[in-house]
C-alpha cells in the first residue's frame, strides 16, 4: 500500500508521519507538496500536523485552498481512506470533508502529554485492529482542539456511528468528548491526538500503529487477492 | 474604492473562552460592571472598484474565507473612497 504524507508551509508532523509508515509500518510512502495537483497514484492520504499558513486566520483555514486539495476531493470520492491528524483535522473541517469546527481549548491553555482515548467502535476502516471500548494512550498537543458541533450534527453523527474515538477524560472541552471522527462514508478520519507519534513503545507508546495496521488491512481486503 | 469592515464574533450558541478569560481579568481589576466580554476579529479590506454587486462579492469573501460560519458570524461595513 503507497501513502502520500502531504507538507504545507509549517507543517511538523510529516516527518514522524513518514516515519511510522516507513519503518513502523513498512509501507510505501512519499512526501507530496501541497502545490502539487495529482495524488492518483496514492492508495491513502495522510494529512499531518503542525501550524499550515502559522495557524493565521483559523488552524487549517488557508491550507484548504492548496493546489492540492482538488485531488483531495478527488481521492475522497473514490473512497481512498484520508487520515487528518490535529491541524490535517483542522484543515479537513474547514474544507467541509467532515463536520462542525475548532476552537480554542477550554481552559486557553496548549496541551501537550499523553492522554487515554476510548475507542468507539471498531468497525471503520481506521479502528478494526482495535477492540471496541479498547482505552489507548496517544499524545496530544494542539491549543485549538476543542471540537464544536450543534445537537443535531451530534445525533447524526452518533447515528452513522461516526465518532472512532473519545477523550477519557475532557481535556479541552470537546463536545461530548470528542477526539476523532469519520465522514458518513467512513472513509476519511480527523483526530486532534497523534497516533503517529504513538507507535514505539520505546517513545512511550505504541497504541497508534494499529489505527495505520488497520488502514492496510482494510484495503488489502479491498484490493489484494486472497491466493 | 472602497473601504471595508469586517466584523467576525462567534455565535451567541458558542462559548468564547478568551471572553470569559478577559472578563474575569477586567473583574479582578473592579470593573464590576461588565457583564459579558465576546471576542472576535476585525478585518479590513480595500477593494477596487469594479462592475458587479460589492455587498455580494464581500458576502463571498467573508462565507469562503474570513469567518467559519459554523461558529462564526459577520458583519461588515463598506465605505465608498472617491479619489481626487
Amino acid at each position: 500500500m503507497k501513502f502520500a504524507v502531504l507538507v504545507f508551509p509549517g507543517s511538523n508532523c510529516d516527518l514522524d508521519m513518514y516515519h511510522a509508515i516507513k519503518d513502523e509500518l513498512g509501507e510505501e510512502v512519499e512526501y507530496v507538496w501541497h502545490d502539487d495537483s495529482d495524488l492518483s497514484q496514492f492508495d491513502g492520504i495522510l494529512i499531518p500536523g503542525g501550524f499550515s499558513y502559522g495557524d493565521y486566520l483559523r488552524g487549517g483555514s488557508i491550507a484548504r485552498f492548496s493546489n492540492i486539495m482538488n485531488s483531495i476531493y478527488e481521492a475522497n470520492k473514490q473512497g481512498k481512506p484520508i487520515l487528518g491528524v490535529c491541524n490535517g483535522f483542522q484543515i479537513l473541517l474547514e474544507a467541509g470533508l467532515l463536520p462542525g469546527a475548532m476552537q480554542r481549548n477550554e481552559r486557553l491553555k496548549f496541551i501537550c502529554r499523553h492522554v487515554d482515548l476510548v475507542v468507539e467502535h471498531n468497525d471503520s476502516m481506521f479502528t478494526n485492529e482495535y477492540d471496541k471500548g479498547e482505552v489507548i494512550s496517544v499524545p496530544v498537543a494542539h491549543g485549538e482542539g476543542n471540537y464544536y458541533c450543534d445537537e443535531a450534527t451530534y445525533e447524526k453523527l452518533l447515528e452513522n456511528n461516526q465518532i472512532a474515538f473519545r477523550y477519557k477524560e475532557n481535556i479541552n472541552g470537546s463536545r461530548h468528548q470528542i477526539a476523532g471522527i469519520t465522514n458518513e462514508r467512513g472513509n476519511v478520519l480527523g483526530m486532534m491526538p497523534h497516533p503517529e507519534r504513538a507507535v514505539d513503545t520505546l517513545l512511550g507508546s505504541a497504541d497508534g500503529l494499529k489505527l495505520f495496521k488497520s488502514i492496510v488491512k482494510s484495503w488489502r481486503e479491498a484490493h489484494v487477492v486472497s491466493s | 474604492m472602497y473601504n471595508v469592515k469586517v466584523f467576525v464574533t462567534l455565535k451567541e450558541s458558542v462559548l468564547d473562552p478568551q471572553g470569559g478569560a478577559v472578563k474575569d481579568s477586567l473583574h479582578r481589576l473592579s470593573y464590576q460592571s461588565v457583564e459579558d466580554v465576546r471576542i472576535g476579529k476585525y478585518i479590513q479590506l480595500t477593494i477596487k472598484k469594479e462592475d458587479g454587486d460589492i455587498n455580494q462579492q464581500i458576502r463571498e469573501i467573508c462565507e469562503k474565507l474570513l469567518a467559519n460560519t459554523v461558529i462564526e458570524d459577520y458583519t461588515y461595513e463598506i465605505e465608498e473612497v472617491v479619489s481626487q
